[in-house]
């Protein structure tokens, strides 16, 4: 059977078409960005007639019921949430991305791989209920009574824990690339002169994807900050500033998802909430700004 | 000093297999406590039936509602995100030129729409749908959603376009082929296995993620009959089920989890068949 050719002109008009169309919508995304920034602070601006930006954001009392939304305590709760995290996962994920870079047999590589993806492709959710199963009951009756205090398992060090696993697979992603931009003549040069293989990644490898390592823990870290469901589901949710890593806290996502129910029934309430969206966007942006910025030098030096 | 190096060396090989066992021990240990916990509580009746009256009491019924719910939910929505996110895909690494600011911009936003948490998106969702005058609906949901899958599925096929060698698509057009024949039946041809997995990716995370639904698309017993209706989504149901006061109910969630658990298994092993499949297509 012989195809159909379309005249000449009837395939150019589809393709002009087709380009103007496609340019339409290959504007949106930096359009959603902006339109992110613009409705989450058109939403949060009742609030900043009454109150000021830094009683919101250093306020620490939270009662909505009495008009006072300090941000305050969420605040320190994300922060102390997330640092826990960073401490658990930098060094296990760096680790394993350089053994499976520069060291691990073929089948290893090969096998471990899918396993990332995975850990990648697991809802929120389901780390959450792990959490509660596991990890929550292990640090409240074992970990705990170990260093002599008392804690529910719902706390910081639980939320710390299924937040490390959770970023795992960003950072080691993000690493692999970066280590696989090393060129390895390099790595050559440095093993002829006589350097063991853990000396060559850490003088050669290490230092010449520096940048790109930064990177990959910002990454991580801003995957970290804005992580909701399984975080709040182990993290006890008190409105307190956390003293030590067995006390509960309750991040700031925690806050937006928990209050979704009632935030229309008391005026402000959902400015406050918008306002902590946004500040979680900020945080954000800012991160991921920093690690692209980052990256793109990363992939200068390695030219 | 010899021997202090090759110590050296010990150690951190040890370190890092160390880590590598952590890793990948993490979701052996996080699939098999689910698995394990579930089982108690796995039924046929579970998958077959939707709640009862009393349901989060610890009486009858299912999570059918749920689980259709989010299969509406993310099919639409990963429908819409494709219809996003393959123009925008083609124009970039069709149409713009190499050195484009245009294209890097969007590349850019695109990198931090990615990065964006879905807490975000669920709060820019629901001011879309008091924009619209929508309710808490499975629409809303819908769009929420494509938003927050479009930039996972666009970087993903992105990543794969970038590697269609330009000597194909130069033979394409000096046949006399238009930019768009060439899209459409070069490029998207060659990269149909990654822009499949594409797909399956943003389809995985987007059944997956409860944070933006909460506000948009409810909560609800029934099966949604229209795009206005609210919609149960399994993530949500697993989080409301393990929030009430009942041990019988808590393992429900357990069991919600695990089938949860098992479609982004089956999604993942789909991905990893179809790449094998439609691989046959490609000119290497």
């Amino acid at each position: 059977m012989k195809k159909r050719i379309w005249p000449k002109k009837i395939r150019l008009a589809k393709d002009a078409i087709a380009r103007r169309g496609m340019f339409f919508l290959t504007t949106l995304p930096g359009i959603f960005v902006f339109l992110m920034l613009f409705g989450l602070f058109q939403k949060s601006r009742a609030i900043f007639a009454l109150k000021s930006f830094s009683a919101l954001l250093f306020g620490s009392s939270w009662h909505p019921l009495q008009g006072e939304f300090g941000l305050f305590p969420f605040l320190m709760g994300t922060l102390w949430v997330t640092l826990v995290a960073m401490i658990l996962a930098v060094p296990i994920s760096l680790l394993t991305a350089v053994y499976l870079s520069e060291y691990a047999p073929k089948f290893v590589r090969e096998f471990t791989k899918p396993i990332v993806d995975l850990l990648a492709g697991i809802p929120s959710v389901v780390y959450g209920v792990w959490g509660v199963l596991l990890i929550v009951p292990f640090v409240g009756n074992k970990l705990a009574p170990l260093f002599g205090v008392y804690s529910s398992g719902y706390c910081v060090l639980s939320g710390g824990v299924v937040l490390a696993i959770m970023i795992f697979p960003t950072i080691i992603h993000v690493s692999l690339e970066v280590f696989a931009s090393v060129s390895y003549e390099l790595r050559e040069t440095s093993l002829s002169l006589g350097a063991t293989k853990w000396e060559t990644v850490k003088y050669v490898v290490l230092r010449k994807g520096r940048q790109g390592l930064v990177a990959a823990v910002v990454l991580g870290l801003s995957r970290a900050f804005g992580e909701t469901m399984a975080v709040l589901m182990v993290v006890g949710n008190v409105a307190k500033i956390p003293n030590s890593v067995f006390d509960s806290a309750y991040p700031l996502p925690a806050l937006i998802a928990n209050n979704y129910g009632e935030m229309m029934s008391i005026p402000l309430y959902d400015s406050a909430l918008m306002l902590a969206a946004l500040v979680l966007l900020l945080v954000v942006l800012f991160f991921n700004v920093l690690a692209r910025f980052f990256l793109i030098r990363a992939e200068r030096r390695a030219r | 000093m010899k021997k202090r190096r090759k110590i050296e060396e010990k150690i951190f090989k040890a370190l890092m297999i160390a880590s590598t066992v952590v890793v990948i021990g993490s979701l052996l240990l996080i699939i098999g406590t689910i698995v394990f916990k579930s089982i108690p509580a796995l039924s046929l009746s579970m998958i077959t039936q939707t709640p009862k009256g009393g349901y989060y009491l610890g009486k009858e019924g299912g999570i059918l509602n749920a689980i259709i719910g989010s299969l509406y939910l993310a099919s639409g929505a990963t429908l819409l995100s494709v219809l996003l996110s393959l123009p925008i895909v083609l124009y970039l690494n069709l149409y713009s030129r190499k050195t484009s600011a245009f294209a890097s911009f969007t590349r850019f936003s695109l990198d931090v729409l990615w990065g964006i948490p879905s807490i975000v998106y669920g709060a820019f969702g629901f001011i879309i749908m008091i924009f619209l005058g929508l309710r808490a609906s499975l629409l809303a949901g819908i769009i929420t959603v494509s938003l927050l899958e479009l930039p996972i599925m666009s970087r993903a096929m992105d990543e794969v376009m970038r590697l269609v060698p330009d000597a194909l698509k130069d033979a394409s057009s000096s046949l006399g082929a238009t930019r768009l024949e060439t899209a459409l039946k070069i490029v998207v041809r060659q990269t149909l296995p990654g822009i499949l997995t594409a797909v399956l990716i943003a389809f995985g995370r987007g059944i997956g993620d409860a944070a933006s639904v909460i506000f948009t698309a409810g909560f609800t017993d029934r099966i949604p009959a229209s795009l206005f209706q609210p919609a149960a989504t399994l993530p949500l149901a697993i989080f409301y089920q393990l929030g009430t006061p009942f041990p019988e109910v808590q393992q429900r969630a357990y069991a919600s989890a695990a089938v949860l658990t098992l479609i982004i298994l089956l999604i993942s092993l789909a991905s990893r068949f179809l790449i094998k499949r439609y691989t046959r297509h490609m000119i290497k």
